[in-house]
């Protein structure tokens, strides 16, 4: 079936020290939003890394198919040109590259086609506005002497600018004050209405899910997908932690 | 075949070297005689060859730095020049030279408002303007033939050598011996030359050893910055460079000094550069070294006078096959002087980059400071950096800092430009080119891009 955006099928995923992730399934629709829960530690990081091509994992079994096709062995950026994004926990510093010529370059890379100069700049200012990032930031070196609260907001940027598909948001909320979720969840509306953008939100906390129409919930532990449900599971995680899909993951 | 051979076309490229005048290969006092009978020197400089000479023979080669063993003096041809006299319009150059120019980009860069170029083709001077405001100001650019019987003919016997003497090292006597070319540079007290200088030489022949003098003599409250390019074509036969450049910063005077040089990867790069810097004058210097098989390079500065102050910005590339070693040396004699180096060197497929360092802070440099930030990048795990900062503090009134770095391409920011949609090369250059930024924003837009190209090229390889 191609009428899922995503779908990863019965996904095994080693590092050298042994198997992380141990036959996940999971699908996606365009435009739904689906939220990947779990305690530290569960995987669920390893699998958006996973998904999106990192070559630190290795695929051991199963497939990753995107728009129906087989991707499980294209490079990061050939996923990200199809319509693929990662929001990264700990996004990386690139000390010396300005924060505007990595988002030209990338718009650049992902369309495919030269970017138009003028019509970028407005973008990104509008953006910036929208994300309420101060626009010197455009000059700064990427990620450099962020706080963690600004890095997450430039990474909403590079989502609002590179316009994908379909993106993976991995703890985008930890460590954000609650002004900055609200900027940060505004921004992931806008995504969301603009692009009819799917979404797989990766989180330990239900913040910025309080703002998001979520279509599914998954449950992770060790390694595995434990419960697969509607919304209203968070209301219970909230309540009563993961304690009741721990035993479950014992198996 | 690789990529980077098919994209090095660009810069290695040769001429037919029919026409061309050559002497015989080797060095003995006859040959010494006949390069400064064919030159024109003054009796004291054809002297002065064959003093160096005798140094030369009795110096033994360095024993510290990497090995130059592959280097066969015996058979580099000390001069090889163009079939060409001196030319005062572009135009004026045969079209061969040219568009070997051309291909290098000079008469763009000079069209891009850069006052001067003296370019070097082989051992002579084939090309040499200076625009018509800078002449005016009394700014003499000239090559350094000209120099010898020119207007400051008593200065530059003065300087010529003193502050490399040929005793420096055996490489300083070979080119007290058989020097030929370069550029002479006098900026008279209080002008200010608003655009910077640029003079822009390569190696041609097969075997041919380069050995061009740069003198520059900035006077008293002047201000100029001059830029030295070089690029060389491959060729399989060992070839030597060692050159000589010699910066005279008189009293509150500025001199920012910048260079890329891109050395083809069979050049043995044995050059020597120092400067000396009176009170209250500012010595800048910008030094980016690409290709060479084998680098020694450690631009040096002397702070003579109270108050005087430089900075050493550079960066090393080392790809596969090369071993080099550079760095800057700060000499503080006088109080109140400072010194502030950076540097970043950079590592791939296997090539070895040492950083080597001096600072020399006098019992007399009281108050002085000095700060030595120096960064390694290596590319991979089979690449070597190394670092070797030297200290020697004779004051207790001096302020010294020093950080060195080193690490590794981290494989997560590959992945992390990679996620938005950039292949892993150019996130890899990306990444490096960053790494260089520092160097890039010292030097003017043109040279900025022409090394960024650099790197593209050296990393395009892996």
């Amino acid at each position: 079936m191609s009428d899922k955006l995503m779908k990863a099928e019965g996904l095994s995923v080693s590092i050298e020290e042994g198997e992380l992730l141990h036959e996940v399934s999971l699908e996606i629709g365009k435009g739904e939003t689906h939220v990947l829960m779990g305690p530290n530690g569960a995987g669920k990081s390893t699998f958006g890394y996973t998904l999106m091509g990192s070559p630190q994992y290795t695929v051991t079994g199963g497939r990753i198919l995107f728009e129906g096709e087989d991707i499980t062995r294209l490079s990061a950026d050939k996923r990200a040109k199809k319509g693929m994004f990662l929001s990264f926990q700990n996004p990386l510093e690139v000390p010396g590259l300005t924060l505007e010529s990595f988002l030209r370059a990338s718009v650049r890379a992902v369309t495919g086609k030269p970017v138009k100069l003028f019509a970028f700049r407005k973008e990104l200012e509008e953006t910036l506005a929208l994300l309420k990032i101060d626009p010197a930031y455009a000059e700064r070196e990427l990620n450099v002497g962020f706080s963690g609260g600004e890095k997450k907001k430039a990474e909403i940027l590079q989502l609002l600018l590179l316009r994908p598909k379909f993106a993976i948001l991995d703890e985008t909320d930890s460590g954000l004050d609650v002004d900055a979720v609200r900027v940060v969840s505004a921004g992931i509306e806008e995504y969301q209405r603009r692009q009819e953008g799917a979404l797989l939100v990766i989180t330990h906390s239900t913040r910025i899910l309080e703002s998001l129409k979520v279509d599914r919930t998954h449950v992770m532990v060790k390694g595995r997908i434990v419960y697969s449900g509607g919304a209203s599971v968070v209301e219970g995680i909230n309540r009563d932690g993961f304690e009741q899909f721990i035993s479950s993951g014992e198996e | 075949m690789n990529i980077f051979d098919e994209d090095r076309r660009f810069y290695d490229f040769t001429d037919d070297e029919s026409g061309f005048y050559r002497l015989e290969e080797g060095l003995s006092p006859e040959i010494v005689r006949q390069i400064s009978e064919e030159k024109h020197d003054p009796e004291w400089m054809r002297d002065f060859r064959l003093k160096s000479l005798e140094v030369y023979n009795r110096t033994p080669v360095p024993d510290w730095g990497p090995p130059i063993d592959g280097l066969n003096m015996e058979e580099i041809a000390s001069y090889v020049r163009p079939n060409t006299s001196m030319q005062g319009r572009w135009e004026d150059v045969p079209e061969e030279i040219r568009n070997t120019f051309e291909k290098l980009g000079i008469p763009q860069a000079e069209r891009e408002s850069l006052a001067g170029v003296g370019a070097q083709y082989d051992s002579e001077l084939v090309y040499h303007s200076v625009r018509d405001e800078v002449a005016a100001q009394g700014v003499v650019y000239t090559d350094m033939e000209s120099a010898l019987t020119g207007e400051y003919a008593d200065l530059v016997r003065e300087t010529f050598m003193k502050l490399v003497p040929p005793e420096d090292h055996k490489f300083a006597a070979l080119h007290g011996a058989v020097w030929s070319g370069g550029s002479f540079v006098y900026v008279p007290p209080g002008v200010k030359v608003e655009i910077p200088l640029q003079s822009y030489f390569r190696l041609n022949a097969r075997g041919a050893g380069q050995f061009e003098h740069t003198l520059i003599i900035v006077g008293e409250g002047a201000d100029l910055h001059f830029i030295e390019g070089c690029s060389a074509p491959k060729y399989n036969v060992a070839n030597l460079h060692a050159g000589c450049v010699e910066l005279y910063v008189k009293k509150g005077a500025r001199l920012r000094y910048s260079t890329i040089e891109n050395w083809s990867k069979n050049m043995y790069n044995l050059n020597t550069k120092r400067a000396l810097v009176e009170e209250g004058a500012v010595m800048e210097w910008v030094s980016g070294s690409f290709g060479s098989h084998t680098s020694y390079l450690y631009p040096t500065t002397v702070l003579k006078g109270d108050r005087s102050h430089a900075e050493f910005t550079g960066i090393t590339f080392a790809g596969a096959g090369q071993n080099l070693d550079t760095g800057a040396k700060m000499i503080h004699l006088g109080r109140e002087t400072s010194s502030f180096i950076d540097t970043k060197s950079i590592s791939g497929r296997g090539g070895i980059s040492t950083y080597r360092s001096s600072v020399q802070i006098m019992a007399g440099a009281k108050g002085s400071k000095a700060s030595v930030n120096c960064a390694s990048l290596m590319l991979d795990s089979y690449s070597r950096s190394d670092t070797i900062p030297a200290m020697d503090i004779r004051t207790s009134e001096a302020d010294v800092g020093h950080e060195a770095k080193i690490g590794r391409i981290s494989d997560e920011a590959v992945f992390y430009l990679m996620s938005r949609g950039i292949p892993e090369n150019e996130a890899r250059a990306m990444i490096v080119s960053g790494f260089a930024d520092t160097v890039s924003k010292e030097l003017p837009l043109e040279y900025a891009a022409e090394m960024n190209n650099l790197i593209r090229l050296e990393m395009e390889n892996g």
